[in-house]
Parts: structure tokens; sequence; C-alpha cells
């Protein structure tokens, strides 16, 4: 599968886009949000890239994507979005959203709905309930934060997540990574992931899919009815049974599968 | 040079088995482990030993902030330095200080540092830390990313609402104001000494150093491990083309003295293992919260002052290992005095904040402490430095304008029944 990497001036250069894309650029466009840790592995957007053109940018801050300081909150960060695709000149597409990212596709269709063909919301954040408080994967032991986020930690996908620790280079590279991809998540989780979407939501008219591994421990999967409960448009609930916050890796087929046929739905 | 006694307040009840049974001691310590009618006798303790410090010369008292732990019970500080204002004369009163990005709006900090220095005639210096990331984004709930641009906003906020005589309108990013107006004024003109204590953060040495303010290196780890943070402050100092001047530098150390090198050991061994092993038993993920420290920072290698990586420096240490590696200087007043004029002059500080109080000393080995340190070594210490001007140091009123408060008026001779 085409993989192409380039950087893109947004907003008169004031932001510059790390892109990934994959598929075909005629097809259809689909934005693909990445989670608070970056985008680190994205082979499962090669399955997306069979029918889409999958546009995968890191949000400002991450990667190396530039102009975090001009971002103060997910409603800026939908503005950004919107230039990002006015830059690519996309007028609407497909958006899809992993957690943190899954936060910011919700924003971007809710703030304005006719940019927005289908959305998809992966384990998203963005409410909170006293009751299934969201981990605080920030302060978390790592070994906690993989119990929760995985459903079987000894299973072939995890094995394929970790990184390589033998090599202290890589290591340390690894650690400054994820301290800048972390730093940049506080700027709208820390210290509780709410920044006001639940009084924006219901303006989302794009039908909807809200996909949940059921194991999530970071973000527990009781939270899919309540996004789906205050979006105004269509939507559909999928939860998975043998995954955790990353369903996208742990059932890798099952997921891609449901993704597809959903977007594809919407094909005329 | 200036000596300071320095007081963190801890909480001096944390059981024998805190470390294993708890967590941390900051963020969610579990507060059952405070007993407030304890608490009022702690305070009080306190209080007795930072005066009788004062009133035996040292050069100021110093107090500081942090919230939701056990490791240092002033979430104010300033209520304890107002505490001190009416029970001392001469000390300056150092608020080391206030954790300003948190205050909404931090003219609160304005306000009452210019209410302690009106109160004391002149007598306070501003301490404006960061603030531990414990403190900060755990307790108080700040975003780490953004915290030094609020802390920076915070800081021209408060200077200009010294300094500048007319009511203006702030815009700043964190903070709105239509008029800025503060009532009192500090005494101390344009406005009192300002100290930034810093764990080593690299950016704090350009910035500190460009303002001209005092920076204070507040480390746990003794002044062996203090020289690269020291000296990387005074290359900044250097390539600014400033003076070498010592009093631009403060100091924080631990001090342990009595009759003999032995006997300090005997008498201070097992305070010292208390703050090491309870006060300082921070739970590591919360002692650096990704953004806190910049990545110049955490790249440039300065050990984090809590967590796990400081916890491991600390590991299975005893007293030879503390006395040896510099955590704490301690011994006879000979001791004593050789090793901090040593620290003094290889780290070129002019301002020595001494922690003559650690971990859970009783009250007697505070005052003996305090004592021997008073008589023995402070005399020898002081004349250090001499050849230098201390630009970061209180002006207050002079004594014979300064009001000395009224004794406590006893119950019966007050006229009511």
């Amino acid at each position: 599968m085409e993989r192409e990497r380039y950087l893109l001036p947004v907003r008169g250069g004031i932001f510059e886009a790390e892109v990934y894309e994959y598929g075909d650029r005629d097809a259809e466009p689909l934005l693909w949000l990445h989670p608070s840790n970056g985008l680190m592995r994205h082979e499962y957007l090669d399955d997306l890239g069979a029918r889409f053109r999958v546009i995968a940018p890191s949000h400002p801050g991450w990667g190396a994507s530039t102009g975090l300081e001009q971002i103060d909150d997910p409603v800026d960060m939908a503005i950004y979005y919107y230039d990002f695709l006015d830059a690519l000149g996309i007028s609407s597409c497909h958006v899809a959203g992993h957690s943190i990212g899954g936060m910011f596709a919700a924003e971007i269709a809710a703030l304005d709905p006719h940019r927005v063909r289908r959305l998809v919301l992966n384990n998203p954040v963005g409410l909170w309930r006293d009751d299934a408080p969201v981990l605080d994967f920030f302060a978390e032991d790592p070994v906690a934060v993989a119990n929760a986020v995985f459903f079987d930690l000894q299973g072939a996908a995890v094995k394929a997540l970790t990184p390589d620790m033998s090599d202290p280079q890589k290591m340390m590279q690894a650690m400054y990574e994820r301290m800048q991809s972390f730093a940049a998540a506080g700027k709208f989780l820390w210290p509780i992931p709410d920044r006001g979407l639940a009084k924006r939501i219901h303006r989302i008219s794009a039908p909807t899919l809200i996909i949940w591994g059921k194991a999530d421990g970071l973000v527990p999967a009781s939270y899919a009815q309540d996004f789906a409960r205050r979006i105004s448009g269509t939507s559909q609930v999928l939860i998975l049974d043998r995954s955790a916050h990353f369903p996208m890796h742990e059932q890798r087929e099952e997921w891609s599968n449901a993704v597809l046929q959903f977007l594809a739905a919407g094909e005329t | 040079m200036k000596l300071h006694f320095f007081h963190l307040m801890p909480w001096p009840d944390l059981p024998e088995d805190f470390q294993r049974r708890y967590r941390s001691v900051w963020v969610d310590v579990p507060s059952h482990l405070y007993d407030p009618a304890r608490g009022h006798q702690v305070y009080n303790d306190y209080l007795d030993e930072l005066e009788y410090a004062a009133a035996c010369g040292f050069d100021g008292v110093c107090v500081n902030e942090h919230h939701s732990n056990a490791y240092g019970l002033m979430p104010s500080p300033n209520v304890m330095a107002a505490a001190l204002a009416r029970r001392t004369q001469d000390a300056a009163l150092v608020v080391l200080g206030n954790s300003i990005a948190l205050y909404n709006p931090p003219l609160r900090v304005a306000e009452e540092f210019a209410m302690l220095d009106v109160l004391s005639g002149g007598r306070l210096v501003a301490g404006f830390p960061v603030g531990t990331s414990m403190d900060t984004n755990f307790a108080y709930g700040q975003v780490p990313v953004t915290l030094r641009d609020k802390y920076y906003e915070a800081h021209d906020l408060i200077m200009r609402a010294w300094t500048d005589p007319d009511v203006f309108a702030f815009n700043g990013k964190f903070n709105k104001l239509r008029y800025v107006n503060i009532w009192p004024r500090p005494l101390q003109q344009p406005h009192p000494p300002v100290w930034i204590p810093g764990g080593g953060s690299i950016e704090t040495w350009e910035w500190c150093t460009r303002m001209d303010y005092l920076y204070a290196y507040l480390s746990y780890f003794g002044y062996k491990r203090a020289q690269a943070a020291m000296d990387g402050f005074w290359r900044e100092v250097d390539r600014q083309g400033k003076e070498r001047n010592p009093y631009r530098a403060g100091f924080l150390q631990f001090v342990a003295v009595s009759e003999t090198d032995a006997q300090a050991e005997e008498e201070y061994a097992p305070a010292a293992d208390y703050f090491y092993n309870r006060c300082l038993h921070v739970y590591t993920g919360f002692a650096d919260a990704p953004g806190y420290r910049t990545l110049a920072t955490v790249k440039s290698g300065l050990q984090a002052q809590v967590g796990q990586a400081a916890a491991q420096l600390r590991q299975g240490l005893s007293w030879k290992d503390f006395v040896d590696q510099g955590y704490i200087i301690a011994g006879s007043p000979t001791t004593v005095r050789e090793k901090l004029e040593e620290v003094a002059k290889g780290l070129n500080v002019g301002h020595m904040m001494l922690l003559l109080h650690f971990g859970n000393m009783s009250k007697e080995q505070v005052m003996k402490n305090t004592t021997l340190f008073a008589h023995d070594v402070m005399p020898y210490l002081k004349p250090l430095f001499n050849e230098w001007d201390d630009h970061w140091w209180i002006r207050p009123l002079a004594a014979e304008r300064r009001v000395v408060p009224a004794p406590p008026h006893a119950r019966d001779r007050a006229g009511v029944t």
C-alpha cells in the first residue's frame, strides 16, 4: 500500500503539519486523528487506505507538527483542522478519531456539521462521569496503564507495539517522544478530560459510528452510550469484545471491517 | 554572608512503615494521618523555633508553600510570615515563596506580600517559585505545559502592580483585569527584593540573571550534587556579562551541629532518616508531570528532586553517606564551620538557607542545633563576602521608626470581666 509523508503549511505558515497519507489520492478523503501517544504504529490505516484516501496528520505539538502554542483548547483545535482541510482543498470528508483524536473529531463535527460526512469516534475522551472516571494515565504506573489499555498483554498485537528497550538511545528517544506527546495532550486533558464538549456535541448531525474495545480501563466503554445519546444525528454503537483502548491493534480485522463498512454505507 | 533559618514544617508523626504502606507523602497521602490537635502543638513549636532563630541573630527566617502533603504544612506561608512579623524585630521574612501561577488573579500575592512588607516595616523578601509538579499540576490542577507561561504572566502583573503608580488595565492570556490598583503598596520601593527558588530548570537561570533576581537553588542532595547546577547558573551570569556577586545566589543546606561529630550522628541521624525516607517518599508518577519540565531541561540531565531516579540515588544511604556526599553538613561547630565555608566559596553563594530543623527533630534538638550554630558557627561565617554589596537584601524602615508590637494583654487587665 502506498504511504507518503509530507509537511503542509497551514494558516499562512503559522502551523506546519506533518502528514501521512495512505491509499489512492483520488479516492474519497478520510481524516484520521491520532490518540495522545501520537501517530506511532499505524498499519491499520493500510486497511482503510484500500478504499479511501487516508490523511493522517500529527496534531500541532505532536511529532513534527508545530504551533501548539497557538491552540488553547479543543475549539481552537477544531478551527485549526478547518484550516488544515482548506489547505488541502477539501470542503468536506469523513472524519475518524481515536481517544483524544476522537475528542477533536467530535468537536470538528459539532462546530461545523457541514464539513463532516461520516464520523467515527473510537474510544473517544471528552465527557466525564464521576461514577466512571477516565484513568489518570499521566500519573498512573506504566504497568497499570498497560493493563488498562490492552485486553491481552501477552497477545501478538501488544508485543508488536512494545518499543525496543534494549537500546538505551532508542529508549531515551521513546521517553522524549512520550514526554512531548503527553505534554501536548495535557493541554486538552489535564487534570480532567472535559473541556465542554457536552455543551456542543448535540450539534453533530453526521451519521456516527461509536466503536469501543469492551475492556477499556482508560476510558470505560460505558461512555459509548453517553456519546450516542447526546449526538443528534443517527449513531450506532459497536463494542468489540476482545480488545480495550486499542481495538485497531488487538482486533484489527473486525475493527477495519466495521469502519470500512460504516463509511462505505455513505457512498453514493 | 547572610545566614537564614529555613523551616519546612513537616508532619512529624508519619508511621514507621509509612514508605511500605502508602505510595506517596504528597498528593494522595491519606489525611487521616493528620491530627489537628497535635497540629496545634506542632505549628506553635515550629513558630517558636523560627522566632528563636530570629532572636539568635539569623539574618532571615524562611517559610515556603506546599499543598496536599505531609512534607511541609504551609499551604499559605503568608499566614506564618504574618505571625512572625509581630514576634520578630530585625530578621528578614523570607517567603520563598508564593507559587504565583496558582492564584486567580495573582494580584492576591501582590496584595498579601505588600501587607507583609508594611506590617513588618519593610522586612519582606518576596519569593516567586514555579512550585513543584506535585503542588501545581496534581494538587492544584494546573496544566503542566502552560504552567510556566502562566507563571511569567503572573510575575509581570505583580511587578507592574507594585511599581506602576497609576490604575492600569491588564490584558493577559490568563488574567483579564480592567482596573489594577493594589492597596496597600509595598513599603520597600520600588519593590521588595525578589528571590527565585529553583530546582534546576535551565530556563530559570537565563531569566533570573536577566531580571537581576536572586537565584536560590533548593536541593535535597547537598552541595556536592549542587555544583553542576550552580556552575550552570554562574556560566549564565558570565554569558550575560554580569558580576559574579555571591549575593546573587542562595543555597539550601541541611545542618546538624552538636558538641562532637560522633554526637551529631547519634542525635540527628534518626531525623535525617525520617526526612529522606518518609518526607521525601513521593510517588514517581507525581514527581514530574509530562510538560512540567521542558525537554531542554530534561535533556540537560539535571536531576529531578523527587521521584524514582531521585529515590534510587538515596536508596540505602546511611548517615555516613549523607554526610560524606554532602546531603547534610553535620558535626562539631568546627567541622560545620569549615564545611560551610568550603560550600559557600565553592558554589559562590552569599545567602545560605539552613535547615536546622529537619524530619521529626524534637523542639529541644532544634533549639540546641540553633543555639550551637548561632554561637559557634555563625560568627565565623558572617564576614565572608564582605567585599561585596548585597543588592538582593531588604531595606527596612530605620529601627527607630519601626513599631514594636505591644505585649499580649492579660485578660484580667483588659477591663473585661
